[in-house]
């Protein structure tokens, strides 16, 4: 670390100081472009996606399903109720299964365990979302055929890292004498945890699940593979191929017809609606929950 | 009723016996849990290769340096696609990282307190937006506008360099180039602005009292403490950037060629599989596009084991560097 050089540096900067500071405020000018600009691209997206979607909007649009390749006189509901059933089950199959390595890495692993455990999570988060489509595709469409569950499975995939993660995170932040307390009092270390340890960071344990959901519910890429060629109507067997919301935007946008492209500008303003308003309520959730275990 | 349990001898038995049963049960169940995510990684290494297997039995290393997709011919090759993954991922960065620098010498440095969180809040919200949607933005609106305004500037200007030659195109290099900075930037900000945050405050007063200005306090304590990090938040966004499948789909173009133009349409092997994986007849061609998985997978793990090094080598080891859901509160 050359924590000890800046003084000498400076000392012989010293003779300049119309110049250094001058230099100064250019990089503080900069930095404060930079995140203007950052937010303004925020702003630019979301409000291109309310100002071009919000005119094709309707009961029309949220009740009808989707009409045959082409025909854009319909609306969205089948991919809505697929959309739902999809993340739905990804959501049962992720967050049981992910709040329980978190409690196997935080209770019980040794840290010659939990530590690889860590990094195959870390690694299961790095993997490209396409290949978790190409991976499930391999494993339950191949020889087969698209459906619903295979596309609850990749979300569930993608899913897995961020609540095992987020909800370690939530579980070490739970105060050791809460736990030591009811050690002490003689209670078991599973009855700890269920009336104890879980309880207190149940909010923590919800905002990670949230963001999770809020995570997959846009996501598109695997779904292409495994679950994108769907009948007509609003389909809820999840051993059928179901519509979904990124699908329909995916493919929207990639036809030349510009009514297309104003049913994809509706379509995204209702998903981006949904995943920005799940983030703020897990935000608030996150945050009371920490106020409540005094971190 | 739980003090009574305990008081009663017959009930204590009963809870003792549950409790010798529940102890390991839930050791076991949790234990399950994360033996199948260990599981899943191997899975998805074995599948994918497993599916890639003809295509690499069939074109060997050689396919990394064809330069060739033809699936009439069926000589498949994965050099376009590498090519194309590294251009729009190193412009994404180049981009990526000195903003994101800078946006976090705004947020931890300049930002008055009452700004800091709303802002670090919507700089986060940008990592939220579901990559179709900023797709869908990057072909009707960012698109147009590189085509019209953006790209004869920049050829009127710096025309006589060949990477900004050709006709303007709504769909190319640039405009994924872009779309990847817009996606990298949140991410690289959110790990980076933590770094900075670790900075001892001792440090930067002592720079301060010896008459440092902002900036060269920034440049000479901050930085030079934050550099692991700050390398280790760009390796992790160009982990994001290779593995973007749609948004890249959505705005490239899709041609199978090099080109030196950054005008020029291309394509990136996480696009190119998201373009025809679902089309592709079996024989060959979808054996190929799961080799171009491979190879993505191996970048991928690279990329991810790399930046963890980096991190724990500048004992940097109390800051996380995985953007976890949770840290981008």
């Amino acid at each position: 670390m050359s924590s000890g050089d800046p003084g000498h540096a400076l000392l012989l900067d010293r003779g300049n100081l119309k110049r250094r500071n001058r230099v100064n405020r250019l990089v503080e000018v900069s930095s404060t472009i930079a995140t203007l600009l950052a937010v303004a691209v925020l702003l630019i997206v979301v409000g291109s996606v309310i100002s071009k979607g919000i005119g094709a909007l309707s009961i029309h649009f949220l009740t009808t399903p989707m009409g045959l390749f082409g025909d854009t006189s319909g609306g969205i509901s089948n991919a809505i109720v697929g959309t739902g059933i999809i993340v739905g089950i990804a959501a049962l199959m992720a967050i049981p299964v992910g709040l329980l390595v978190a409690i196997f890495t935080t209770e019980f692993a040794s840290p010659r365990i939990g530590h690889p455990i860590r990094f195959v999570l870390d690694l299961l988060n790095g993997v490209p979302t396409i290949i978790t489509g190409i991976f499930v595709y391999g494993l339950m469409v191949a020889g087969n055929k698209q459906s619903g569950i295979a596309g609850s499975v990749a979300l569930a995939i993608i899913m897995l890292p961020i609540v095992a993660r987020t909800a370690q995170e939530v579980l070490t932040l739970v105060p050791g004498t809460l736990k030591e307390a009811a050690y002490a009092l003689g209670v078991a270390r599973w009855r700890t945890l269920l009336r104890v340890t879980l309880p207190t960071a149940a909010g923590g344990l919800l905002t990670g699940a949230l963001l999770a959901v809020a995570r997959v519910a846009g996501e598109t890429a695997p779904l292409i593979l495994v679950c994108s060629i769907f009948g007509q109507g609003v389909l809820t067997e999840p051993n059928e191929a179901l519509a979904s919301i990124p699908v329909f935007i995916f493919q929207s946008s990639e036809s030349p017809s510009p009514e297309a492209h104003t049913q994809a500008w509706a379509a995204a303003l209702i998903l981006i609606a949904f995943v920005l308003v799940l983030n703020v309520v897990a935000r608030a959730f996150y945050a009371r929950s920490r106020k409540r275990m005094g971190a | 009723m739980e003090a009574g349990a305990l008081g009663n001898p017959v009930l204590r038995a009963r809870r003792n016996r549950i409790d010798r049963i529940g102890d390991p049960l839930l050791r076991g169940l949790s234990g399950l849990a994360a033996a199948l995510a260990v599981v899943v990684i191997v899975a998805i290494a074995y599948e994918v290769i497993h599916l890639a297997w003809p295509a690499i039995t069939k074109f060997g290393i050689g396919f990394l340096t064809t330069n060739d997709w033809n699936p009439v011919t069926e000589r498949f090759g994965a050099a376009p696609f590498i090519y194309g993954t590294a251009v729009t991922s190193a412009i994404a960065l180049l981009f990526a990282a000195p903003l994101s620098i800078a946006i976090s010498i705004y947020l931890t440095e300049l930002a008055p307190s009452r700004v800091r969180r709303p802002v670090a809040t919507l700089v986060d919200m940008l990592a939220a937006i579901p990559s179709v949607i900023l797709g869908l933005w990057g072909i009707l609106v960012l698109g147009p506008f590189m085509h019209d305004t953006i790209q004869p500037a920049l050829k009127s200007t710096l025309g006589f360099l060949p990477i900004f030659s050709g006709d303007p195109s709504a769909f190319s290099y640039l405009t994924a180039a872009l779309i990847l900075t817009i996606m990298t930037t949140p991410i690289i900000t959110s790990v980076t602005r933590e770094v900075f945050e670790t900075v001892p405050g001792e440090l930067k007063e002592g720079a301060y009292a010896l008459g440092a200005t902002r900036w060269e306090m920034v440049r000479q304590v901050v930085l030079p403490y934050s550099r692991a990090g700050i390398v280790g938040a760009t390796i992790l966004g160009l982990g994001r950037a290779i593995g973007e499948a749609i948004a890249v789909a959505q705005v490239i173009g899709g041609a199978t060629g090099i080109n030196v133009s950054l005008f020029h349409t291309g394509s990136t092997m996480a696009a190119q599989i998201a373009a025809q994986f679902q089309g592709a007849p079996g024989a060959l061609q979808k054996p190929s596009l799961a080799y171009l998985g491979v190879i993505l997978l191996v970048f991928a793990v690279i990329v991810n084991v790399v930046a963890r090094l980096i991190v724990q080598r500048g004992s940097l080891k109390d800051v996380d560097v995985t953007p976890t859901e949770a840290e981008a509160l």
